[in-house]
């Protein structure tokens, strides 16, 4: 980690920008570490949690946003449940990783996981309900390398007929096409 | 009634003319107010210079009253009003305008705050116009000090008073004096054993004829004033006669309740129902604890009085005291009348021992979780262990300890954002203690910050890792769970940018100090203020560290706020000086601005009709009811008193009041309606 | 139990998860199956939509809320004061968004825009825990047929249930216990474990299931460490890294756990005396035949 810090980053609004995004004050972060401590997938991670938002606080936007980090995240909200200074980490994680999508800067890296998202939320728009299937089938049609992966649950799954072709449409798919259009 | 006043306008350097133009007001107030004679301004008018220049002026210029435009009166009405009293004037006849709080630091520009500064000025012109003199109020002193707390703050307090030649009573709730002092193994920075620095204190202590103490006893009421306190006392019922035992230790020998968590020892080791609660107790007379007592159980469960039951009764048995027994199974709670001039609170603080909000760290449940003072009983020689460290659940020493800090402080979202101050140091020492017995031992320090600000502190915390060899990691703990008879800790080292897994073999929280579970309670019951935290409040914290919120009370030790014991004692002995400063003198002077209610001639008597809205009001306490009495002795009416001795002065009564009957002296009526009439409104 | 709350209808928002032919089929088809015998009656909420789970709320905050309240102003168009979200990504994405939009009244007029009706803020969203608990624990302890014999429960909560404990407000969030008084209403052990609130990894199923097997190898080893013999669950994503990681996690750790990851619907079904097959007990990746067995003996 080599970072140098100088007065365009101490200066910069990223913080502010954040806060009125999401609400979310990284000031009153004191980095106690204690997100870190109690994060399932630290070990994974490139920065800490508490490092995530020392930048923020600091001003480092691209080393927040390019971060591994906001993407290994699993939302599994330990962070801010024991947070003494009742800082909302996971929700912080969800807007970074809203910002690095919007700046088209999210670390390539973690394409699996974006890629996911991305596929999950096709189904969603397509159908107004997840179609496993279909999303599967794109997800691994754009990480070809994954294709392998769990090759043998697949079959499994629709053995005990729990992996359907037909897709599960809604009715209103219109309302939910116009979700996507005014939210893009 | 025409009076020759001087209005005397302060620069407080710029504090005042940067934002107001001082001349104009003093220009003005001499142009257009009537009764005005001479005005001036000056840099600083409460310089040496500045009160010169009042005083010089009252007696050129003859004048008979003064108004001082300057800051609030809160910080210079006394300085002005004695100057004004070697002019020889009633110094009730001056008051201050405030221009700084009220006006120059508020208001951005120079024509807001001239303007404003004279209307203020023209206000307490009027004021001034309608001013009478007063004269300071003089209460006899009772010359005994009452101590409320027998831990190291309390003792130091009374032994500083009373070796000064004055009575002290002291209060303490538990059956021994020593407090969470007399708890601690070896203090900081110097390891010096706490017993033995504590022990003679509470000997000579107890020794002192000056002193009266009262142990198994608390507060019940505190009523009358500065001067004159009347202290109410319940002793409760120790079920022993102090003055008839010897602490010869037979009753507690014999007594076959072993097996009650002992207090003493943070509930590690094990007491007797009837029992001293540690060797070096003071008295070293032994107490009865009713709730586990065999005999007392059964006469609650059958209804009789505890003489009648026929349980147990070993301890009196074998008590050897004859012809009367020293054990007193009828005692009952009695209370006790003290007259006292001046108090000390110093009624210390309570460890968080209860950890249930921490369920991450197991919310209690694990035994080999302790907290800092039980860490000082085990490493205590009179522990339960003897000083040997030993974990709770098996006894086995452990190889690894994790100490984490800041448990229950600086952390909001369990409710408490302050810091406990000692923790940094008493982990420290707790590494120190654990490698000085247990060699190869390995003692990692969980830490967000190291706050050790004290004289030879940093030198002290740097030893234990230097020399001493702990482990400090910087990181809160998220997780403690249990792995086999290992404690898991999930912490993290934010220097680093790494988690921290550590399989330990017991772990010692550093638990918070907070304020006394009866805490708001007991700050009612004295009238004293408190903060958000329930630690009592000094009145001002910097020049008035003390005196809480009511006259003649004064605060030592950690009923006030975290502190350690170098802390503690200084403040306690500053307490005590407090105290002695007001016992010295025969008679002391009270201001004279009380509320009245009137009394008029039969067939009136006063215009108070005796609703009481006004003692309903008063947070003093300082109205009575008083029977106005026909010469027969017949009452014809009841109606409000104020005791001058309490009242502060507030105004609530005089505010409350229907019938317009109460008056406060230096803020009455017609020097209000003046002081508002005189605003122009625009 | 009043005669008043036995009739109540409850919304039933199953979540794409649980419906038939899903991956989770089993959790819907007993969250239902029960709720025929004990009640509350269950009507699933017309033309509900996918709440957009993880996938919404980690890239797009607004879009995630607008697809959640869609479905509540939908029950509350129905008629229903309450939701049941059996799944807990559901349930918490429901009631976050909810809170969301309470609490801005921007996002508030925003949402409502998209969705073109008004949003609700009156229907109560539950899991389900909090409806056997509220509902039904009489009535299972009134219509139990079946005594499990030999059952040793590890109750795991996982992450959505609890967290964010100040916005779900749910049970305690470092040591839940409702799950455990279900189980032992039921008539089986609850073990007391250390990992009922451990993360299992969640959605990384496909896109990171390296981190879905360490973290679910520690659930298992630490159930197992414990006595467990079985793992009931409230949530199909607990379920699915659970019950089709133990292979990877074998080859991976040297551990074989076996142990069946149960719905805990499913055990109340069996208790009641369910056809096993009607319970989806069919379904899983680890064979359920030994907590079936568990359940033969008949209540005297």
């Amino acid at each position: 980690m080599k970072i140098k810090i100088t007065t365009k980053e101490l200066k910069s609004d990223f913080a502010k920008e954040v806060k009125e995004r999401s609400g979310i004050d990284v000031k009153k972060c004191y980095q106690c570490g204690k997100c870190t401590a109690g994060c399932p997938v630290a070990y994974e991670m490139d920065y800490m949690p508490n490092q995530i938002i020392r930048f923020v606080q600091l001003g480092l936007r691209h080393e927040a946003l390019t971060s591994r980090t906001i993407w290994l995240c699993a939302s599994c909200i330990t962070c801010s449940t024991r947070c003494p200074k009742e800082v909302k980490i996971a929700e912080l994680m969800d807007v970074l990783r809203e910002m690095a999508l919007e700046e088209g800067v999210a670390n390539p890296k973690e394409k699996n996981i974006t890629t996911f998202h991305k596929a999950f939320l096709n189904s969603v728009k397509k159908h107004g309900r997840i179609s496993e299937f279909w999303m599967l089938s794109e997800y691994k049609r754009k990480r070809p390398k994954t294709a392998l992966q769990d090759i043998e649950i697949g079959p499994q799954l629709m053995l005990k007929g729990k992996l359907s072709l037909t897709p599960h449409d809604i009715k209103g798919k219109k309302s939910i096409k116009r979700i996507f259009e005014k939210f893009k | 009634m025409s009076k020759k006043i001087g209005v005397f306008v302060c620069h407080c350097g710029t504090n005042i003319s940067a934002t107001v133009d001082v001349e104009k007001v003093a220009e003005e107030a001499k142009k257009n107010n009537p009764g005005v004679s001479y005005t001036t301004t000056y840099k600083y008018m409460c310089s040496d210079p500045g009160q010169k220049l009042l005083r010089d002026k009252i007696k050129e210029e003859g004048l008979d009253g003064v108004v001082v435009a300057a800051c609030s009166p809160k910080m210079h009405e006394h300085t002005f009003r004695n100057a004004s009293k070697k002019a020889g004037m009633n110094p009730y006849h001056v008051e201050i305008s405030n221009l700084r709080e009220q006006c120059s630091w508020v208001h951005p520009d120079k024509p807001t705050g001239t303007e404003k500064s004279i209307d203020l000025v023209r206000m307490m012109t009027e004021k001034t116009r309608k001013d009478k003199s007063l004269n300071p109020i003089k209460v006899p002193v009772t010359k005994r000090a009452l101590v409320i707390g027998g831990g190291i703050a309390g003792i130091q307090a009374a032994l500083d008073i009373a070796d000064a030649g004055h009575e002290v009573v002291m209060v303490e709730r538990e059956a021994s004096i020593g407090g969470h002092m007399a708890q601690l193994s070896e203090t900081f920075p110097t390891l010096d054993c706490s017993q033995c620095i504590m022990t003679p204190k509470m000997v000579e202590l107890a020794q002192n004829e000056n002193i009266k103490l009262y142990t198994w006893s608390e507060i019940e009421a505190v009523d009358g004033y500065l001067g004159n306190f009347d202290v109410k006392i319940r002793k409760k019922a120790r079920s022993v006669d102090l003055d008839l035992c010897t602490g010869c230790s037979s009753c507690w020998q014999v007594c076959p309740s072993k097996k009650i968590k002992s207090e003493f020892d943070m509930k590690l080791g094990n007491r007797t129902a009837i029992y001293i609660p540690f060797p070096q107790a003071i008295p070293s007379k032994p107490v009865i604890d009713r709730e586990h007592c065999l005999l007392f159980k059964d006469a609650r469960k059958k209804n009789i009085p505890p003489n009648d039951s026929k349980v147990c009764r070993k301890c009196l048995d074998v008590c050897p005291i004859a012809p009367v027994k020293a054990i007193d199974y009828s005692q009952e709670d009695e209370i006790i009348t003290e007259k006292i001039g001046a108090i000390v609170v110093a009624t210390g603080y309570k460890e968080l021992d209860d950890t249930s909000m921490y369920g991450e760290y197991g919310g209690g449940k694990y035994q080999d979780v302790i907290t800092g003072l039980q860490f000082e009983r085990l490493a205590s020689a009179s522990g339960p262990t003897e000083g040997e460290i030993q974990r709770p659940s098996d006894g086995k020493v452990p190889e690894i300890i994790v100490f984490i800090q800041c448990v229950g402080s600086r952390d909001p979202a369990k409710g408490c954002s302050y810091c406990s101050k000692t923790c940094c140091m008493y982990t420290a020492k707790h590494t120190m203690l654990y490698k000085h017995k247990v060699h190869d031992g390995h003692a990692y320090v969980f830490y967000i910050d190291i706050r050790c600000a004290g004289k030879d502190y940093e030198e002290f915390w740097l030893r234990a890792v230097e020399e001493e060899g702990a482990t400090y990691l910087r990181g809160r703990v998220s997780r403690i769970y249990k792995k086999g008879d290992k404690l898991v800790v999930l912490g993290a080292d934010t220097l680093t940018g790494s988690v921290v897994e550590i399989e330990a073999d017991m772990v010692v929280l550093a638990s918070a100090m907070k304020a006394q579970d009866d805490a708001e309670k007991f700050a009612q019951k004295l009238s004293i203020q408190y903060n958000k935290d329930k630690f009592f409040s000094e009145i001002h914290p910097k020049l008035k560290p003390v005196e809480s919120s009511s006259a003649g009370i004064f605060l030592a030790g950690t009923c006030q706020g975290p502190k350690d014991i170098p802390e503690t004692v200084a403040q306690a002995g500053a307490a005590a000086s407090k105290v002695l400063a007001l016992l010295s003198a025969d008679e002391l002077e009270r201001e004279p601005v009380v509320a009245k209610v009137d009394r008029l001639p039969a067939p009136i008597f006063s215009t108070c009709i005796g609703c009481f809205y006004c003692k309903r009001v008063c947070p003093y306490g300082a109205i009575a009811e008083e029977d106005i009495k026909a010469r027969d002795g017949s009452v014809i009416k009841t109606v409000a008193r104020v005791n001058e001795g309490l009242c502060q002065g507030c105004g609530l009564c005089a505010a409350t009041c229907r019938s317009k009957s109460v008056e406060l002296a230096g803020f009455n009526d017609e020097q209000v309606y003046a002081e508002i009439n005189s605003v122009e409104f625009s | 139990m009043t005669e008043e709350t036995k009739k109540t209808k409850i919304g039933y928002y199953p979540g794409c998860a649980i419906t038939k032919c899903s991956t989770s089929e089993e959790y819907g088809t007993s969250v239902l199956g029960v709720s025929r015998v004990i009640g509350p009656e269950l009507v699933e909420i017309g033309d509900w939509n996918c709440c957009g789970a993880s996938s919404a709320h980690a890239t797009n905050h607004k879009l995630s809320t607008a697809l959640s309240v869609r479905n509540i102003s939908l029950a509350e168009k129905d008629g229903y004061d309450e939701v049941l979200a059996p799944c807990p990504m559901c349930s918490q994405r429901l009631i976050i968004s909810q809170n969301d939009v309470h609490e801005d009244k921007k996002l508030r007029e925003e949402v409502e825009d998209a969705i073109e009706m008004p949003v609700s803020s009156n229907v109560k969203v539950s899991n389900y825990l909090e409806i056997i608990k509220n509902y039904s624990m009489d009535e299972i302890a009134e219509k139990r047929k079946k005594k499990p014999e030999g059952l040793k429960v590890a109750s795991y909560y996982g992450c959505l249930l609890l967290r964010p404990p100040k916005i779900l407000k749910f049970d305690d969030p470092e040591n839940p216990t409702t799950m455990d008084e279900i189980v032992a209403a039921i008539g089986a052990e609850a073990v007391d474990w250390e990992f009922k609130t451990n993360c299992c990894g969640g959605g990384f199923t496909l896109s990171r299931p390296n981190v879905v097997v360490k973290l679910t190898h520690d659930i298992l080893e630490g159930a197992a460490d414990a006595g467990a013999n079985v793992i009931a669950v409230a949530c199909p994503m607990c379920h699915a890294n659970l019950d089709m990681r133990q292979k990877n996690i074998e080859k991976e750790y040297g551990r074989r756990f076996n142990i069946p990851i149960v719905y805990i619907s499913e055990l109340i079904g069996l208790a009641l005396g369910l056809k096993p097959k009607d319970l989806g007990m069919d379904k899983h990746f680890i064979d359920t035949d030994f907590v079936v067995d568990a359940f033969s003996n008949i209540e005297e």
